[in-house]
């Protein structure tokens, strides 16, 4: 049987040159997504012996017949007693290639808010299909999230199918009928794989059981694709963080604006336009710790000096003069509702946008959609938990923004309520 | 092959740089409870790079159980003191059982761990922080894989898993009401290796206790314990000399150690890949039962 390299042959220079790719795992009840974060955890020796014996400890007193993985992913206790999973658990594990991240959600309560969670960090997100029931309403809702949420890439593992005699019939069946609904949505790169998750079969190793399959294992898959290109590098994009003054003697007249490269790249030297003021400058310097940089790029987090004194807080934002983001008090998004408190109609409500914080009026709910038929609902505009739904707000102050579709952070942004303080609506801009 | 990418750890570090920025935007007064552990020498490192060169705008917090090591104690004060350039403020467990607010735990298994919890809130309450960062990592403990990275505690300092905000993008939301603070954890996303392999990379120096040396301990339920001044043994419990080293600090009496030879960084790294088992297996203060951890942070422990 195939092992990942021992990870102590892992030695610092591998370390240090390995990528990090961040997935979601969206699932229904019962069609194996413990199983599969289980045996990939478990394949490449990410499960250590006291995990192990833990959950073996617990499935025993249970009296299960097998050791239940899916007691790895459910960490409180209300989880643990009732079997089920209520929050997005991170995972972690690494081969030799890459540091992997998993956003494991649940699938059943408030299944929409946790996906969307999971989701707005992913570059990739494995949707699994039990290869006995084909694609059912919650792969089409997980799909729909997934291109919504514009994760960059898709894994489709069709999975069970140990169960249907590894039947090359079924797989392609349900190949087809997805793409078929895919054409719909705005996924631009899909890969189908059909798995057992349980037997092991193209999760790590490559199977003998679909030798009329010649695409990747899953491993294979998330150790090889191409993400280098998910951000957005064309549009140069700065919101000020911070800014920093070290009032010492040393460094009198140190005026830094420290943040994380919301897009783009910015060299030494660049012309910049500075929002809201719209005043103009250049680039002195792009310090880190360690020195100057001649370039930034994002994700990376540095502190920028201009060369001339301009007033500039948190909640602005530097950009080229020659490319600006869209500057307005009117935005219209798509956005999902995430509490248990309804939206109110024409309602106040704090906006976090990059580093800008703002109050908006919920002005007209254009419509809610219906997510497992993708379907506009036009006359029922009751927005409670867990709807997905067009709205056009009116912002107190102007915000610098891009569509969601070309920059996944300068396009997204959250809604609090103002009494209690809680996240109640993930946005992201049209 | 593109040169406008980052690589993991590069990653990690750029995304704890702007969560420690984010808190010290968006929170009024924050404290880094600092234990003199790897995880929150790792975060005091990323604090010093994320306000250069500036100094850091917040203090140290050591809540201080009196039950230190004195290595952790030497390297505290050089640390913040000499290098970081920071402010230390030290809490310590013994004035609050001087106080009477709680009751040392008697008996062959007792620890001042649970003890802290009330001194840090005490903390909290006296310095009047809005915002107390910790080095937990989500993968340390299953009740911490749920944590987030901005965790809101409500006026008694209590955590509500079942309750918590959701967490998007890179949209932190800081915000409460009087009396609420939030627990806030930069390095969430790192694994114990990466935080071995990124004190390699930077080269940050540590107490000496994570390296090998000779030590007596008594071994109790496969854990190798200090046999200290503040150990409670049955008389059964020999105390002999072996070779070993600590792999996370914490309180003498419930932190475990490991043998080991591993004298130098690279070959610590090579012992935590080969290790089949989670640092917190050595901590006996997270085997008193399956929700341990969880319920301890319920009531406010870091």
């Amino acid at each position: 049987m195939h092992r990942p390299s021992e990870p102590d042959t892992m030695e610092n220079a591998t370390y240090l040159d390995m990528e990090l790719l961040r997935f979601t795992t969206a699932g229904s009840v019962d069609d194996g997504k413990s199983t599969l974060i289980g045996r990939l955890l478990y394949d490449t020796k990410s499960i250590f012996e006291d995990q192990y014996e833990a959950i073996k400890a617990t499935s025993d007193k249970r009296g299960e017949e097998y050791v239940n993985l899916a007691l790895l992913t459910d960490g409180l206790r209300a989880e643990r007693e009732q079997g089920i999973t209520i929050d997005v658990a991170y995972r972690y594990f690494a081969t030799p290639k890459r540091k992997f991240i998993i956003a494991d959600t649940p699938g059943h309560i408030q299944y929409t808010r946790n996906m969307v969670t999971g989701a707005s960090t992913a570059n990739l997100a494995i949707i699994l299909i039990d290869a006995r029931k084909g694609v059912i309403e919650q792969t089409m809702r997980h799909a729909y999230i997934a291109s919504l949420l514009r994760i960059p890439h898709l894994a489709v593992c069709i999975n069970k199918m140990d169960l249907v005699d590894y039947n090359r019939e079924t797989f392609e069946s349900i190949r087809k009928t997805f793409s078929d609904f895919a054409t719909k949505l705005d996924i631009v790169d899909v890969h189908f794989i059909p798995i057992s998750a349980l037997k092991g079969d193209n999760v790590v190793d490559r199977s003998a059981n679909t030798s009329w399959y010649d695409g990747p294992t899953l491993l294979h898959l998330l150790e090889n694709i191409h993400i280098a290109s998910d951000n957005n590098m064309v549009d140069a994009r700065f919101p000020v963080q911070y800014v920093i003054r070290p009032m010492s003697t040393e460094h009198h007249d140190y005026r830094g604006f420290a943040g994380r490269m919301a897009g783009g790249i910015f060299k030494k030297g660049d012309q910049v336009t500075v929002l809201p003021s719209g005043f103009s400058s250049s680039i002195k310097s792009i310090d880190v710790y360690e020195g100057e940089l001649e370039e930034t790029f994002t994700p990376q987090s540095v502190t920028i000096t201009l060369n001339d004194e301009i007033d500039i807080s948190r909640g602005d934002m530097i950009v080229k003069e020659d490319n600006q983001p869209q500057v307005s008090q009117d935005i219209d998004v798509m956005l999902c509702w995430m509490n248990e408190k309804k939206l109110i109609p024409g309602g106040k409500y704090a906006l976090k946008h990059t580093s800008k914080d703002v109050r908006c009026i919920v002005k007209d709910v254009l419509h809610k959609v219906n997510i497992n038929t993708l379907e506009d609902i036009t006359d029922d505009k009751t927005i409670g938990l867990n709807d997905i739904f067009r709205a056009r707000l009116r912002t107190t102050a102007p915000l610098f923004f891009d569509s969601y579709k070309s920059n996944r952070v300068t396009g997204s942004l959250i809604l609090v309520d103002e009494g209690t303080n809680e996240t109640v609506a993930a946005g992201m801009i049209v | 092959m593109n040169t406008h990418s980052l690589k993991h750890l590069q990653e990690l570090e750029a995304e704890s740089i702007f969560v420690l920025r984010e808190l010290a935007a968006q929170f009024e007064r924050p404290a880094l409870l600092f234990s003199g552990g790897k995880d929150s020498i790792v975060v005091s490192h990323l604090a010093r790079k994320a306000f250069h060169p500036a100094k850091i705008p917040f203090p140290l917090l050591h809540i201080d159980t009196g039950h230190n090591f004195p290595e952790t104690l030497g390297y505290r004060d050089w640390w913040v003191n000499e290098v970081l350039g920071a402010k230390l403020l030290v809490r310590s467990v013994q004035d609050t059982i001087d106080q009477g607010r709680v009751t040392e735990e008697k008996g062959i298994n007792s620890s001042r761990n649970v003890l802290q919890t009330t001194t840090l809130l005490d903390a909290i309450e006296e310095l009047k922080l809005d915002c107390a960062i910790g080095g937990a990592r989500r993968d340390e403990e299953k009740a911490r894989a749920k944590e987030r990275f901005f965790s809101h505690r409500d006026d008694f300092g209590q955590w509500d898993p079942k309750n918590q905000r959701p967490e998007l993008w890179n949209i932190f939301n800081g915000r409460k009401n009087m009396g609420e603070h939030f627990r806030v954890f930069p390095i969430s996303n790192w694994t114990e290796m990466d935080v071995w392999q990124y004190i390699l990379h930077e080269n940050i120096p540590l107490p000496k206790i994570y390296f090998s040396h000779k030590r007596l301990v008594i071994e109790r339920d496969g854990v190798l314990l200090y046999k200290s001044e503040f150990l409670v043994t049955k008389p059964n419990e020999i105390a002999e000399e072996r070779i070993i080293r600590f792999r996370t600090i914490g309180d003498m009496t419930c932190t475990g150690a490991v043998e080991s030879t591993a004298s130098t960084l690279e070959e610590i790294i090579r012992e935590v890949a080969a290790s089949r088992t989670t640092e917190r297996g050595t901590r006996a203060d997270d085997k008193r039962s399956d929700a341990a951890m969880e319920d301890r942070k319920k009531a406010g422990y870091f």
